[in-house]
């Protein structure tokens, strides 16, 4: 029996017409709905989530947005986004260091008054807090760098001399004092922004960014010579041959200029 | 008849049962939603911490936790397991309204409910048509497109743009431009389409209305036999293709409003001036006798058109 044989059914036409109108409309008002959802994940840089927060992706799956977080920070750090105003999903926890940073708390009440693990609840030593990474971004305007002692994002760093040390250099402009150059060790720097904050510059010159802005990553397959050197207790290579080392002046085996490295020979940032 | 529904709404029950008889579970519906927006607000604004957080998840008293379900399942379905706090949460506010009716949510605790009442109140002053009204299942065809859009997405999709939690989370946290989405809300359902937001599209209360489908506390259409078409109900209920199962039902039929689609307002009780309805659970289906010998007319398909 073919199809034009079957008495159709006027139920089962308007059943289905009315079907693919609703399937239709779902389709359109959907993918609205599933570009917000892909907008929502662009967080800015400024804005740092909470200490224990998943990684954004993960985070909008499981933050249902209740502000049991920003009730029990006691520092008034955090705050909910508001619709339209801070870029960030709306009515999710963030902070921005250069306004509140993070206090570091012990007992990390945020990340205990999540009751849905958007917060890691595994989280039980704020200094292992991952919330972003301090760079200092501009080499230009930091005093330290212009050869000051200011040292105040050095002082205030709540993991003082692991998250950030001064390293000293030499000060090339006077030619007879040091540098004390503020440097953030990742691994350790917890995003707290306490460095931000207390910056004096008008502009901070050390800025928390989110990991991803803030770091590189070294290739799988790399591997530092001298750290392997340095774990074997030997060289990695066996039986490398030592050659002589082609010293500049007198008495060495330099045999593009015999007695003396060549006069018109500049070594990269060695020049008056 | 015809001189009766050209009354204005309501209008005989205040005669017969005062004002106040009249807008009874009305005005106890207003005071509940101002009470459990108080709870949250007591804190934020005097310092009176009862009720910490919002609708999407609250503590109260520092132990209850309650979290909304709907909001839970997004979260499953996007790809997240909540921790043990949420999901007790979750239950407890499940449970609740799967035995007092999940729509009571709708009508007496979201704050969304005064908006479009007060916009309805305005599109009945100005004696608009009803406009674009879509199919009622559609909520439950955005609910599903809610749940796909969550799981392929990985985000907690509705949350994006629920007016329900950002209204509430406005007034508890701070409004930023969500005044213009409410807004929205409100010219949407005087101008566009009669009941059009919670009637037709939330897919909040189509959840919660599937949740409520088996609850137990009912509305029932008890004393039928009194009914006097004068139509009020039908005028008042925000979904009042509820009613007729029950009120225009044949004989031995229940008189319950048993669509998951009853938001258990009160309003058909409040507005009606022979007391046809009443409050009840779901297993009591009796019927009132009308005490009058003659037989009450056959109702509506007994009458020539």
């Amino acid at each position: 029996m073919s199809l034009a044989d079957k008495p159709l059914s006027p139920q089962r036409r308007r059943f289905l017409q009315d079907s693919a109108r609703a399937a239709g409309g779902c389709v359109v008002a959907g993918t609205v709905l599933a570009y917000l959802a892909r907008d929502a994940r662009a967080l800015p840089a400024e804005a740092l989530r909470p200490p224990g927060a998943l990684p954004e992706k993960e985070f909008l799956s499981a933050c249902i947005r209740c502000g049991l977080c920003v009730r029990d920070c006691p520092y008034d750090t955090l705050k909910l986004a508001e619709l339209g105003s801070d870029g960030v999903a709306t009515g999710t926890p963030f902070f921005t260091a250069r306004d509140i940073p993070c206090e570091m708390c012990d007992d990390i009440p945020c990340v205990a008054a999540c009751p849905t693990g958007a917060l890691d609840p595994g989280l039980d030593n704020i200094d292992d807090a991952e919330m972003g990474v301090a760079v200092l971004v501009d080499q230009e305007n930091c005093l330290n760098f212009l050869g000051l002692r200011c040292d105040v994002c050095y002082r205030v760093c709540p993991v003082i001399d692991e998250a950030i040390t001064l390293e000293t250099a030499h000060n090339t402009r006077s030619g007879h004092h040091a540098l004390f150059i503020p440097t953030v060790h990742a691994d350790r720097c917890t995003g707290c922004g306490m460095c931000e904050k207390s910056c004096v510059l008008p502009e901070a010159a050390i800025k928390v960014l989110p990991t991803r802005l803030a770091r590189g990553s070294s290739a799988e397959h790399y591997r530092r010579g001298w750290e392997e050197k340095a774990a074997k207790g030997a060289p990695v290579v066996e039986g490398i041959i030592d050659l002589p080392d082609r010293l500049p002046g007198p008495g060495t085996d330099n045999l593009v200029t015999p007695g003396g490295f060549a006069p018109g020979y500049d070594l990269p940032g060695a020049g008056q | 008849m015809s001189a009766r529904t050209h009354m204005p709404i309501g209008q005989e029950a205040v005669d017969s049962k005062g004002w106040v008889g009249a807008h009874r579970y009305l005005l106890m519906r207003r005071a509940s939603q101002v009470f459990f927006l108080a709870l949250f607000l007591l804190g934020p604004w005097f310092g009176i911490w009862i009720v910490e957080g919002t609708l999407a998840g609250s503590l109260t008293l520092g132990v209850l936790p309650l979290t909304d379900p709907f909001i839970l399942l997004q979260s499953f379905v996007a790809g997240h397991w909540p921790e043990m706090t949420a999901l007790i949460g979750g239950l407890i506010v499940l449970v609740t309204y799967a035995l007092i009716g999940g729509r009571v949510y709708c009508s007496w605790v979201c704050p969304i409910n005064p908006v479009t009442d007060a916009a309805n109140w305005v599109h009945r002053k100005l004696d608009l048509p009803k406009g674009w009204q879509p199919k009622r299942g559609t909520r439950l065809w955005i609910l599903a497109a809610i749940l796909l859009v969550s799981g392929l997405s990985g985000v907690i999709a509705w949350e994006l743009i629920n007016p329900i939690t950002m209204l509430h989370r406005g007034l508890v946290f701070g409004m930023g431009f969500v005044w213009a989405m409410i807004a929205s809300i409100f010219v949407f359902d005087v101008v566009v389409s009669r009941h059009g937001w919670c009637g037709h599209l939330c897919p909040v209360g189509a959840f919660y209305g599937l949740i409520g489908s088996k609850s137990l506390l009912r509305v029932s259409a008890t004393n039928r036999a009194a009914c006097d078409d004068c139509m009020d109900c039908y005028a008042v209920c925000p979904e009042n293709q509820v009613i007729s199962p029950a009120l225009k039902g044949k004989p031995g039929t229940t008189p319950l409003i048993l669509s998951p689609d009853c938001t258990n307002c009160g309003r058909c009780i409040d507005v009606c001036a022979v007391d046809v309805f009443n409050f009840t659970h779901r297993f009591d289906d009796h019927v009132v006798q009308p005490s009058d010998p003659v037989a009450a007319p056959e109702p509506r398909a007994a009458r020539p058109i």
